[in-house]
């Protein structure tokens, strides 16, 4: 039997009464502290996209969690991209927050080490919330974030597949099944065309520099892949190179609308929700306004698949992604990484999926089915998600002057629609491009 | 005194007033001194400067010479885009300046509702170009586009319009003289109002013709309201960027690239600032030229 001195009763009565503070001071200590940086104020600068414009509506949000006074700035992509490289080469940024494309701006921001590697940030319990699991993000996403000397200065934010849309309508009405290779997608647009009604079998991009990331799908079909090979080598004058454009040619020059040679993803988009063709190959981020009954004649018709099948042994579809990055010029990064936190956590990377704003960098969004089964795409959209990201690889070379390559090869692809012969076109902008490449490469 | 050093102490008094004049409101000069160097002489000397770099934005910055010039006379695409700027400046200094001619002589006669009409043709001068350029991209597409519907009402083909390579420059021309052939039309009416009415009453009396008065007494005394029209109609022309860039990007390919927008690429797409800073020395030599021949031009006219 134990025996219970008054000593120890005096001794226990004090732990009894001590333990709900410490308790408390426990709990404190382990609660991430969202206001340490309350009063100070930041600059943040992202593209306009839906994201862009959820992230505005909530700002007030952030605001009131941390304390920290906002200014965020959304701006058009294009003009988005070249604002941040002009403010980044001045050597003082005006935000200190930026979202980066990786596709386009990655390896540029990286060599010239303007951004601020994550990694210690995320290394520091004080300024990491524990909640934050950076775990949670796709290896896939991590590994096309971080830069090739390992630093990674970019947080992941968003990817973008290429996929195929289709009208189910059209489809069903000529009995069509859903095409898995690129010929079957060719036949069927081909029987699908009513000129009458101008109605056409397909649509994709076909003006300059947009149209080299429909051309890339296709070359991800095909053996070789990419568009530079190990050694860093512009390759794209190989044969399967020329197949990529023979079939961009056929596509765009026998079953897509006439005037395709000046389409980019806007008159795609207008012309597939419309009705005008049955289908269409480009990011995933358009199913919200096909989806949208106030402006699409196709909302709850559209049929989403992942892109089809090439002639190689790989199958793949182009992956576009986005990165949320500190300019190293920065003078705010602590109170800058909060922001990061709350605006890639993962209650906005959820909202993000639910409502078609992008496709999350984070994989617990996928396997949130409640949310999912709330929103208003149907679960083949998300199927397509799932499958595209099994098989997503990078729809651009990683290489600074990646804008100038766009270019060149875009006018080479716009010039075979208008009738040119593809492997002459796309030799000579090979021949034009690879002196500027090998520039670039010496310099990196 | 003398009257010759009476004369010399004039001189020399006005001289010292000169000089105190000069000292006392020398900083009055200042305020524009400063403003000037700051907007306009040194981002010029800087972008000489840059011009003999070979950099691109965040990378090295290597001194090249007159590098980028030689490779800026050797370059295909420059000289296309040179070409072509040259195409769309004749055509949309021409076709305005023609339009608003006829469209002057007409608003100057007197006929019912003539103010109403002139307020209705100089609407298009009051809206912003990029708003006019997304609304005629609009107006283009070859399946959606109202003007190809209008077009097929009337029995004629679809044109592809800006979404042609042979059609782009023409197209682009339409959105110019739709915008601009106003301004023109008020600068020549501004000069047939002011014209006076005694040449034309005694070339009546001398049996002139209506061709023959507007040839030789309207077309000379409007000259020089004319020129001011070309000159002004040129620079805008030459420096057409938003319209184009708007609606086509200078595309489809590259066949609506003119100079500002190769320059636009250059500078703010591939970042090639010291070959871009070449292209803008070589741009304002041209613009200079040809500014200097209009102005020969006019004074020539004043002259006449």
């Amino acid at each position: 039997m134990v025996r219970i001195t008054r000593r120890a009763a005096f001794q226990g009565g004090a732990a009894l009464l001590a333990a709900p503070p410490l308790i408390d001071r426990a709990n404190a200590q382990s609660a991430f502290d969202w206001r340490r940086f309350r009063g100070e104020r930041i600059e943040v600068s992202v593209q306009l996209s839906p994201r862009g414009t959820m992230l505005q509506q909530n700002n007030k949000e952030f605001e009131e969690l941390t304390g920290i006074r906002c200014g965020l700035e959304v701006v058009p992509e294009q003009q988005h991209r070249q604002k941040i490289i002009v403010e980044y080469a001045s050597g003082r940024p005006s935000f200190d927050v930026t979202e980066i494309s990786l596709h386009v701006n990655k390896r540029q921001v990286g060599k010239a080490r303007w951004n601020t590697d994550i990694r210690s940030l995320l290394a520091d319990s004080t300024l990491t919330a524990p909640d934050f699991d950076f775990a949670d993000y796709g290896e896939g996403m991590v590994t096309y974030a971080t830069q090739s000397d390992g630093r990674l200065d970019t947080c992941p934010a968003g990817a973008d597949y290429f996929i195929l849309y289709y009208n189910k309508e059209l489809l069903a009405g000529k009995n069509i099944a859903v095409p898995t290779t690129w010929d079957e997608m060719y036949e069927a647009s081909k029987r699908l065309a009513d000129p009458t009604k101008q109605v056409y079998g397909h649509v994709g991009r076909g003006v300059k520099n947009a149209n080299v990331v429909l051309w890339s799908s296709y070359l991800l079909g095909t053996g070789q892949r990419d568009m530079i090979d190990a050694n860093r080598q512009l390759i794209t004058d190989t044969p399967d190179a020329i197949w990529a454009g023979e079939n961009y040619k056929k596509f765009l020059r026998n079953v897509s609308p006439p005037g395709s040679i000046g389409f980019n993803w806007n008159e795609c988009q207008t012309t597939f929700m419309q009705g005008r063709a049955a289908m269409w190959v480009d990011g995933i981020g358009f199913a919200a306004p096909l989806e949208d009954r106030t402006r699409s004649r196709i909302a709850g018709k559209v049929g989403y698949a992942v892109v089809p099948r090439g002639p190689g042994p790989q199958h793949h579809c182009a992956l576009f992604g986005a990165g949320y990055g500190i300019p190293e010029a920065s003078r705010k990064k602590g109170p800058a990484w909060l922001y990061i936190q709350w605006a890639l956590g993962k209650a906005n990377q959820l909202k993000w999926l639910v409502s078609g704003a992008g496709v999350p960098a984070r994989s617990s969004p996928f396997r949130n089915e409640e949310a999912i089964g709330r929103s208003h795409f149907p679960r083949e959209f998300f199927q397509t998600l799932e499958a595209s990201a099994k098989i997503a690889r990078a729809g651009l070379p990683e290489i600074v002057p990646v804008t100038q390559f766009r270019d060149v090869i875009g006018s080479a692809l716009t010039n075979s629609i208008s009738g040119a012969d593809v492997a002459t076109e796309l030799k000579k902008a090979t021949a034009e491009f690879r002196p500027i490449l090998e520039q670039s490469e010496r310099e990196t | 005194m003398s009257q010759a050093t009476a004369a010399s102490v004039a001189v020399q008094a006005t001289a010292k007033r000169r000089r105190n004049y000069a000292r006392r409101y020398v900083w009055f000069v200042v305020p524009a001194a400063v403003v000037i160097i700051a907007v306009i002489l040194f981002p010029w000397i800087f972008t000489i400067y840059v011009s003999a770099f070979d950099w691109r934005l965040g990378g090295e910055r290597r001194w090249v010479g007159f590098a980028n010039y030689k490779q800026l006379f050797t370059d295909a695409r420059f000289g296309w885009a040179v070409l072509r700027t040259i195409l769309y400046t004749a055509l949309a200094v021409v076709l305005p300046m023609l339009l608003g001619l006829i469209a002057a002589l007409s608003f100057n006669r007197k006929f019912p509702l003539r103010g109403l009409a002139r307020t209705i043709f100089i609407l298009p001068m009051m809206a912003t170009p990029v708003a006019v350029a997304l609304v005629w991209t609009m107006m283009f597409h070859p399946q959606l586009g109202v003007l190809n519907w209008l077009l097929v009402q009337f029995g004629l083909p679809p044109s592809l319009w800006v979404y042609s390579a042979d059609t782009v420059i023409p197209t682009l021309v339409l959105v110019e003289v739709w915008h601009w052939t106003p301004l023109v039309m008020l600068l020549i009416l501004g000069g047939l109002a002011s014209l006076p009415v005694d040449p034309y009453e005694a070339a009546k009396i001398d049996g002139a013709s209506p061709w023959q008065a507007f040839r030789y007494i309207t077309l000379p005394l409007l000259a020089p309201f004319i020129v001011v029209a070309l000159i002004i109609r040129t620079i805008d022309a030459l420096k057409a960027f938003d319209t184009i860039y708007v609606i086509t990007q200078g595309g489809p390919g590259q066949a609506s690239e003119t100079i500002n927008i190769f320059l636009y690429l250059q500078a703010f797409a591939f970042y090639n600032v010291g070959y871009a800073s070449a292209v803008v020395v070589v741009f304002f030599i041209l613009i200079m030229g040809l500014a200097a021949l209009l102005l020969w031009t006019r004074e020539r006219v004043r002259i006449t």
